[in-house]
């Protein structure tokens, strides 16, 4: 008997170091990775470098362009993605019937999200760079990225809608309520803060792409900041990819200071997910 | 949250209606070869302060994938690390896309030991595929393994990092496949490592470009290679008039003629040509001799007649 106890007890702990070192594992990774690029990068951050153009004196070499094509991008396909995604995420979980469409619709965006991102480029470059003459436009990136990234928020939001209870759509049926009240006034607000979640983590990932970008045309020389959705644009993954490749040292250096800019955009995303989540989840008061 | 959907409606909307209103600027569009691309992206820098109002844009597509784009009237110049090949001809045919190339600038790769290295006269071609293809790894360690009289001495190894371009050029040239070689080998992206590593070991061997060399001649020993017909040492010369081969290559732009019939292109290019000989220099390649420069300008000048 207290042989089987001791045994439980060995694996027990024994599990937990394992779970420890699989932790530490990542983070140590993290911090040595990001201690790197900071040794390498930051004394190169100053004003210069964010509002500079490319040049090909590493010290002369700015991330403006860039840094703005990020932005830009960033943004429409936060718009474009939101609505589409969020709305398909809906209709999947509270308006489709358990048929067989709907599950082989299921299937298929688990399977999207699966797909390789230089595929996504690839169907961007054919559809809105081609057919539908968007050329190697700002828009044409944006919807390329949203596409990629559809698939994430659909799955969040669902996954958000079904931690929804029960109960809350019963009593809401209950007092009255059609089905979109039931989803307006109650189903989308408790599932808000997953939603937003999902959303800003899909965009993260958007904004390290680079190289579905690539394969749609973006750029990487760029002397101007893009002032419509049509026009070419670079974006910081690819000013990186492109920095790293050239032999000179200085822009290795700058490569690394591009790199700590492109986490703060990263890290600040994040900061805004875990906000949103704990402000929705405060403002839940049943 | 209404409020955010409304607004992420009109934000949509408005973007969309942005997408009507497309201004003729000047542009001129480039894409192609990574390679190339320092070169061109000098020159588009100088040209920001000889004509300001014209925007040059330069992709990395690769020398390929800015072929295809070219051949589909996509682009005005198509950076090239190679030839335009026939399948690439027929597209352009078929779009009814006439172009000129012309050769920009050289990049050549040189083969280096440490100065106190006595016995290496040459290699040749075979002897550096020996050295550097995957099946070495592990088994070539010593430089008598290469040739007997050589010593008995164990081979450092120093080559660019394997993302470079660089180095899929070098394992092309010397493997037979590009980005094929061995991977015990001190490898840095930095270039200025490979020549700290070979100048302090004796027994060390490394390739890279050929502007590192010639900044650092003091510290390395050049070796000449032997591709077939004696053992050439790598310099501006030989490099340029192609009897250093297999690890020199003509680097290329090829002009649309349609878009060579508008006068900002027809400025860039013959600013590009004017300023490839400094500016390819500066970003680490060969310039073409003096004398052909004229005959490329001389071509491009014809080209723009024929128009």
């Amino acid at each position: 008997m207290s042989r089987i106890i001791k045994i439980n007890r060995l694996k027990n702990s024994g599990f937990q170091v394992l779970g420890i070192i699989g932790t530490l594992i990542g983070l140590v990774l993290l911090a040595i990775f990001i201690g790197d690029i900071l040794m390498d990068g930051l004394t190169r951050i100053d004003w210069d470098f964010i509002t500079s153009l490319p040049s090909r004196f590493p010290e002369k070499s700015g991330i403006f362009t860039a840094m703005m094509g990020s932005i830009w991008i960033l943004l429409m396909t936060a718009i474009i993605s939101f609505p589409i995604g969020i709305g398909a995420g809906i209709y999947l979980e509270e308006y489709a019937t358990k048929s067989r469409l709907s599950k082989i619709l299921e299937i298929n965006i688990s399977n999207l999200a699966g797909v390789p991102s230089i595929i996504y480029g690839l169907l961007g470059l054919e559809v809105f760079v081609r057919i539908l003459h968007f050329g190697s436009s700002l828009l044409s990136g944006s919807l390329t990225l949203a596409l990629l990234i559809l698939p994430i928020i659909i799955v969040a939001t669902r996954e958000s809608i079904k931690a929804v209870p029960q109960s809350i759509r019963d009593a809401s049926y209950a007092l009255g309520a059609s089905k979109w009240q039931t989803i307006q006034h109650q189903v989308i607000p408790a599932s808000f803060g997953g939603i937003m979640t999902g959303v800003i983590l899909a965009l993260s990932r958007a904004v390290g792409e680079a190289a579905p970008l690539i394969v749609v045309g973006a750029l990487a020389y760029v002397p101007f900041a893009p002032k419509t959705p049509m026009d070419d644009f670079s974006v910081m993954p690819i000013q990186i990819f492109n920095w790293i490749s050239r032999p000179q040292h200085g822009f290795i250096e700058n490569a690394a200071a591009a790199i700590i800019i492109l986490l703060i955009i990263t890290f600040g995303m994040n900061a805004i997910a875990i906000y949103l989540r704990s402000r929705w989840q405060k403002r839940i008061s049943w | 949250m209404k409020t955010m959907l409304k607004l992420s409606f009109l934000l949509m909307v408005v973007s969309l209606a942005f997408t009507s209103c497309k201004k003729d600027e000047k542009t001129i569009k480039i894409d192609g070869s990574s390679t190339v691309f320092p070169i061109t992206e000098a020159v588009a820098e100088e040209f920001r302060s000889e004509m300001s109002n014209v925007r040059v844009t330069i992709g990395i597509s690769g020398t390929g994938g800015g072929f295809k784009k070219f051949g589909r009237g996509e682009t005005d110049i198509s950076d090239a690390s190679r030839p335009i090949k026939q399948k690439e001809i027929d597209i352009c045919k078929e779009n009814s896309i006439s172009y000129v190339d012309l050769t920009v600038a050289f990049d050549g790769l040189a083969v280096i030991v440490n100065p106190e290295n006595t016995w290496v006269d040459y290699f040749t071609v075979e002897e550096l595929k020996k050295i550097w293809e995957p099946a070495a790894e592990g088994k070539i360690v010593k430089w008598n393994q290469i040739r007997p009289e050589w010593p008995d001495q164990e081979l450092q190894l120093f080559g660019p990092g394997v993302a470079s371009g660089t180095f899929d050029y070098f394992t092309e040239a010397v493997v037979g496949e590009s980005g094929s070689s061995r991977g015990d080998f001190t490898a840095s992206e930095d270039d200025n490592v490979l020549v700290q590593g070979v100048a302090t070991s004796k027994y060390g061997l490394g390739f890279f470009g050929l502007a590192y060399y010639e900044e650092n001649a003091n510290k390395l020993k050049l070796v000449a290679v032997d591709g077939g017909e004696g053992p050439v040492k790598p310099s501006i010369e030989t490099v340029s008039n192609g009897t250093y081969s297999p690890l020199s290559r003509p680097l290329f732009i090829y002009l649309n003629s349609k878009a060579a019939k508008r006068e900002e292109v027809k400025k860039f290019v013959s600013f590009y040509l004017k300023n490839a000989p400094k500016l390819s220099k500066e970003v680490g390649y060969v310039p073409l001799p003096a004398e052909e420069y004229a005959v490329q300008t001389k071509k491009f000048e014809d080209f723009l007649k024929s128009l």
